[in-house]
């Protein structure tokens, strides 16, 4: 059983929240500039790592706010919860953030292109 | 489903390992069972083979026996990290049936079940395969509804499906509570006849003994630790006992399949998570036949050691502790108790989970790989089990011929790439 910290409740009991899987997967916003192959990435295909893992979780039964976890998926420990829209700043979390697949996706650089193609 | 006859790979046991049979169980018995032979050698790897296949669970071992006697490989092994059937082979509730609605499913399952029934007469083991039947309820005019159009799906493909009225699961199953007015009422079900159980570890040691019979060397306590590859080709597999050369490697490792993948370079849209069972203390036969819920989510059987085996979901969040979390089967026994009263009084002996790999339409993936001689056999998530004998039979024609065929065609990785999705969420018969 977990005991995990809702940023903004508090430690609850892991029955009030619900998993959201994988967190950081960026939306290939330029659709049209990249393969059904490498769509499917974004849609399908999952980081599921023996060991630490970035994801979200939704304080279902209490605030219903998503926030982010760094989780050990053998362990079960909970390593850092931090905000959507954050990064980790556990060196465990960093580490499990860069070595992820899908930072070389070209799923994920199509939606970074275009998030810097907004920003002009 | 009119297919041709299905070529079963009946040669086995031919070899070394003697048959059992009533008259071998009168000869030993009169040694007081002390002389009889080991059922599979402990083989040590060769440096090489035809093919290895990873994972010596059911799935790992029916692909081994059916490339061994439908195919002609034999010169082929298997490697298994712990020790035969360890994994989800013995942590599942052992049901089997093939009620599924998709053309593609029904496909696979009935193609199981036809292989379940004589499976034991196949392998010369006792599996102990009872068709007891597996009754699936409904507790909503809606669930009602939509389980009747799934029954006609099911029924046109061939396999055997009946609607029953409250009255009539009554009358199949007295010790179920069809009161309305408690807060999982009954309202309707559907009976696959055909459908029951085995035992799970006789699975693994049917296929395990009759593949050796036939040549296949089968190395346990040997985990594997990487992935050789030359360009776009296999050329080895690195284990714990070393280096072992080959052109084709069968990946069936269930809720490792990602970190197996991993060692290729590949990926898999799969999400590892606990699926948990138990098991009460074991009583006077009460139940005859399998129950499922879908709305409650809870199955329940009677073990011929006497024991009630239940089962439940998987959990919300990926992992592979095989230990899951309390919320889970609380939920499943409070609606198991209600459905049958009796069960409140019974103490719970053991209680396990098994890390099962999630697909995203809740089928498997049974498939070539972007590395030559490479395939994948996964994504069987929480309904593995029921497959055991057709997943291996279409597995081992796939690594035999290097394409796969009608049956396991609609499973390829590819259909993430073009949607061609086989949705089996709901239509399973339970959720997920």
């Amino acid at each position: 059983m977990l005991l995990i910290s809702c940023p903004h409740c508090g430690p609850r009991d892991e029955a009030e929240f619900s998993c959201g899987g994988e967190a950081h997967i960026a939306r290939p916003l330029a659709e049209n500039s990249i393969t059904d192959a490498q769509f499917a990435d974004y849609l399908f295909y999952r980081h599921n790592p023996k060991g630490v893992f970035l994801e979200r979780w939704r304080h279902a039964a209490g605030c219903r706010r998503w926030f982010n976890m760094v989780r050990d998926t053998v362990s079960h420990e909970i390593i850092e919860i931090y905000a959507m829209g954050q990064m980790p700043k556990t060196k465990a979390g960093k580490e499990a953030y860069a070595t992820n697949w899908r930072r070389s996706s070209e799923a994920e650089k199509a939606a970074v292109q275009t998030k810097k193609k907004g920003a002009k | 489903m009119a297919d041709s006859e299905i070529d079963r790979g009946t040669k086995g046991l031919g070899g070394a390992n003697k048959r059992y049979s009533a008259f071998s169980l009168a000869k030993n018995a009169m040694s007081y069972h002390q002389n009889w032979q080991q059922a599979w050698r402990h083989a040590e790897p060769k440096a090489e083979y035809d093919a290895v296949i990873i994972g010596g669970g059911g799935h790992g071992l029916a692909t081994a026996y059916y490339l061994a006697s439908v195919h002609n490989m034999t010169n082929i092994a298997v490697i298994e990290k712990g020790w035969l059937g360890g994994g989800n082979t013995g942590r599942n509730t052992t049901i089997i049936r093939s009620n599924y609605m998709w053309d593609e499913s029904a496909a696979i399952y009935d193609h199981a079940l036809k292989l379940w029934e004589g499976l034991a007469q196949d392998l010369n083991f006792n599996i102990m395969f009872s068709q007891r039947g597996v009754l699936t309820i409904a507790h909503s005019w809606g669930e009602l509804r939509e389980m009747s159009r799934r029954v006609h799906a099911i029924r046109l493909n061939g396999i055997d499906s009946d609607i029953l009225t409250p009255e009539q699961i009554k009358e199949f199953v007295p010790c179920i509570n069809i009161d309305q007015n408690i807060r999982y009422p009954i309202m309707g079900g559907f009976l696959q006849k055909r459908g029951g159980t085995a035992r799970h570890d006789a699975v693994a040691w049917g296929y395990a003994r009759a593949a050796d019979d036939l040549g296949v060397d089968i190395i346990q306590n040997c985990e594997v630790t990487g992935l050789k590859r030359q360009g776009r080709k296999i050329t080895g597999i690195e284990t714990t006992k070393g280096l072992i050369k080959t052109k084709k490697v069968g990946v069936v490792v269930a809720g490792h399949s990602s970190v197996v993948a991993e060692m290729a370079g590949i990926r898999m849209p799969l999400a590892s998570r606990p699926l948990q069972a138990l098991v009460s203390e074991p009583i006077k036969p009460v139940l005859d036949t399998v129950i499922m819920s879908n709305a409650v989510h809870m199955y329940i059987s009677q073990s011929d050691k006497g024991e009630m085996v239940l089962g439940a979901g998987v959990d919300k969040y990926n992992s592979y502790a095989q230990r899951g979390s309390y919320p889970v089967p609380e939920h499943m026994l409070a609606a198991a108790v209600e459905l049958f009263p009796f069960l409140s009084r019974l103490r719970m002996l053991r209680h396990w989970g098994g890390i099962v790999d999630t697909c995203p339409d809740a089928s498997p993936i049974i498939s070539k790989t972007d590395v030559d001689g490479l395939y994948f056999n996964c994504g069987w998530g929480t309904g593995g089990f029921k497959a055991t004998p057709g997943s291996g039979h279409v597995f081992a024609d796939l690594i035999a011929n290097d394409r796969p065929n009608k049956i396991a065609e609609p499973y390829a990785l590819k259909r993430f790439e073009t949607g061609y999705l086989i949705d089996e969420h709901g239509a399973a018969g339970v959720a997920h």
